[in-house]
């Protein structure tokens, strides 16, 4: 079943087409991978899916309801998380609150709740509090919750932004190179963690990633970009071989030496 | 030495006996020296040795309540300098409410404002105008002035008027960001000065350059609080109860949202934050903190024109809030302390003992260097000093330390948030589609 429906999305940057009618389907509980080159408009895409940039024309479609245009946290509201490329945690609070902050559209506290500390929103801070721990838990960082967000090593912050964008809920969750910086040890409990994301959440995910081992090991499906066009799309399997896929990533020259080989 | 220091560090009791012993010494000192500043200001120093002991935290705000309500007034009571002692009190409480609004503005959310004092314009004109006869110029029912007994409804009332206004400056400032926020806040607070300066016509509304005189005074049981230590006490209870506010909101899911914005907006947003209504809501608290001071404050001085509301006094509560920390609310109540008392009273004192040593032939200042012109240098000068030195502020801002323990235990937490996010697929199962 189609959860999130793209149809001929189009970014244009002055005289840029950083996105050129691209249409994307993401299917429930599936990995659906994203690839190409630098610059090829991956994150561009997320941001309009988000709500960060309004797409220039094309439409957006979460569960058939047309979300293109909607502000960034609309969008988060109706169930899309996102973590991003470049790292953008709340550095100088807690790894904790940083979590905490996720959970915002589920918290009722209002302002004079808060204040005056009326029952319930002391009590509900309390079970965020636990529950935001625990998803410390699931990505392996519960040690460091009361350290600073920005002390974190590389790694261990792009797996805090995956747990900040769990505490939002989310039915689909966007990965923005999640994997970028970390050794070959943390990619493969990076890797472990996405499945286990899928499985146990039920999660749906779109996967922006340049590692080639972890795309091919966990996508369910795979949409190759370039220079802002769709190039490709299919099963691993399939896009692996692709012509174009490989001239994009090594130029033509070595897409024409792999032919020759193969 | 540091053996001793290291055992006074380590023990509660030993530090509760030395402040006790502090807070007796400085008292009796100003019970048996009136005229001496150094012990009043020795007394206050009590509360920042209270912050630092490592008491109890319900035990700490005992101590300081007892030194608030009692020793302090009753140890100044016994002098001549007793209405000026309370004056100087009141004026901390005061510009400390305000730099606790701020604060949440600058420190907390992280939108620079230069026209903070407007605010404290609006609350102390919604009161003297209507505790006025003012009112009667352009109010078409009703007789003015209000009685003093109506100060506490407007305390309330100006809470409300300046959170209104702080929502009227952020729809259109908060467009724009960084310094042209700075920019705009600061049109904003002359603004709100010269609309006060020329209001007089054509309806005379605030009697433009005149001001207003004879406001009421406050009114309780039929006696009127016309003296510093009576109005010691308003402020007081109303910055008990911004504190209180300011701690409850720090830590809360608003506060957060505030850091959040503060720290990317971008990412903020992407977790469900409205970036215009968080940033709106820090204008607006902040704001109301600042009108109900405005209101004590037209009704403790019975006078108000627009030239107390300048942007020297807006930078002045920008300073405390820089001075004392950043987001930091015991650093900012410090800070908003140690810059009115060096300006109400540190500095005064310095340019009188110069001014007496230059009469009695002593020392001979030229005309350029007569203490008056000092005081600005100085003060200039201090602030250099701790912008090199502490340029995180006299205390500054802790992240809040959760205990696991409280939150993993906790009974009835079995429970979990409800989602309001889009249901779960129950077609997962599917395969492919
Ligand atoms: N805000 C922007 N303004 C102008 N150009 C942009 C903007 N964002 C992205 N681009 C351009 O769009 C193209 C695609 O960028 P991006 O989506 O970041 O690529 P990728 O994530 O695939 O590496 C690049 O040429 C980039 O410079
Ligand atoms: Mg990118």
């Amino acid at each position: 079943m189609t959860i999130l429906e793209v149809e001929k999305l189009t970014k244009t940057f002055g005289g840029l087409t950083a996105n050129k009618e691209i249409s994307l389907q993401a299917e429930a509980n599936k990995i659906t991978a994203v690839i190409g080159p630098n610059g090829a408009g991956k994150t561009t895409f997320f941001n309009m899916i988000t709500g960060v940039y309004k797409p220039t024309s094309g439409s957006i479609k979460l569960r058939g309801e047309s979300i293109g245009g909607l502000k960034p946290h609309a969008v988060a509201k109706k169930g899309i998380s996102r973590t991003f490329q470049n790292i953008r945690l709340f550095g100088p609070i807690t790894v904790l609150e940083n979590v905490l902050v996720g959970m915002h559209t589920h918290l009722k506290a209002g302002i004079f709740g808060t204040i005056f500390h009326l029952p319930g929103v002391d009590k509900e801070e309390r079970i965020a509090e636990r529950e935001a721990y625990r998803l410390l838990e699931y990505v392996g960082l519960e040690e460091h919750y009361n350290d600073e967000a920005a002390s974190l090593s590389y790694g261990s912050q792009r797996r805090l932004e995956i747990a900040r964008a769990l505490a939002t809920k989310p039915s689909v969750l966007l990965l923005d190179e999640p994997a970028a910086g970390m050794n070959p040890k943390e990619t493969a409990d990076l890797t472990g963690l996405i499945e286990k994301i899928k499985q146990e959440m039920d999660m749906t995910i779109i996967l922006i990633e340049h590692d080639m081992k972890l795309v091919m090991e966990i996508s369910d499906y795979i949409y190759v970009l370039d220079h802002g066009e769709l190039i490709a799309e299919g099963l691993p399997a399939q896009v692996r071989h692709d012509k174009k896929v490989i001239e994009a990533y090594l130029g033509k020259g070595a897409a024409e030496e792999q032919e020759a080989e193969g | 030495m540091k053996k001793i220091l290291d055992q006074i560090r380590g023990n509660k009791w030993l530090q509760l006996g030395l402040l006790v012993g502090y807070i007796a010494l400085t008292s009796l000192s100003l019970i048996l020296a009136q005229r001496s500043v150094a012990a009043f200001l020795l007394l206050l120093l009590s509360f920042l040795l209270l912050y630092y002991t490592k008491l109890p935290n319900w035990s700490k705000w005992a101590i300081g309540l007892a030194i608030m309500f009692f020793i302090l007034p009753f140890s100044a009571m016994q002098g001549p300098a007793y209405q000026e002692y309370m004056d100087v009190a009141t004026l901390v409480g005061i510009y400390v409410s305000m730099a606790l609004g701020l604060n949440i503005v600058v420190g907390m959310a992280g939108l620079l404002d230069l026209g903070f004092v407007a605010f404290f314009a609006v609350g102390a004109y919604t009161y003297g105008i209507f505790a006025t006869a003012q009112a009667n110029n352009f109010m078409p029912f009703g007789t003015y002035p209000l009685s003093g007994n109506s100060f506490w409804i407007f305390i309330i009332l100006g809470c409300f008027v300046a959170a209104l206004f702080g929502v009227l400056l952020g729809i259109p400032v908060l467009r724009v960001k960084g310094d042209y926020l700075a920019i705009v806040t600061l049109g904003f607070g002359e603004i709100i000065r010269i609309v006060f300066n020329n209001m007089d016509q054509p309806v005379n509304i605030t009697n433009g350059a005149l001001g207003l005189s004879s406001i009421a005074p406050p009114k309780i049981f039929g006696i009127e609080l016309l003296y510093s230590n009576q109005i010691y006490f308003v402020v007081l209870f109303i910055l008990l109860f911004i504190i209180f506010a300011v701690r409850s909101l720090e830590h809360s899911k608003l506060g957060r949202s505030w850091k959040a914005v503060r720290e990317n907006e971008i990412a903020a947003q992407a977790m469900g934050i409205p970036l215009v209504k968080t940033k709106l809501m820090a204008f607006a608290i902040g704001a109301s903190f600042s009108g109900m001071m405005g209101v004590v404050f037209a009704a403790k001085q019975a006078f108000i024109d627009p030239t107390s509301f300048t942007l020297l006094q807006s930078i002045n509560i920008l300073v405390m809030v820089l001075l004392g920390g950043m987001g930091s609310v015991p650093g900012v109540i410090l800070g908003a302390a140690v810059v009115t008392i060096l300006n109400a009273q540190v500095l005064n004192e310095l340019t009188m003992w110069f001014n007496s040593l230059s009469t009695a032939g002593i020392i001979t200042l030229p005309d350029a260097m007569s203490p008056v012109k000092m005081q600005r240098f100085f003060f200039g000068a201090l602030l250099i000093l701790f912008a090199l030195y502490r340029s995180k502020g006299l205390i500054p801002a802790k992240n809040v330390v959760y205990d696991k323990r409280k939150f993993l235990s906790e009974k009835g937490t079995k429970k979990r948030l409800q989602s309001v996010a889009a249901p779960k697929e129950d077609e997962h199962d599917h395969t492919g589609s």
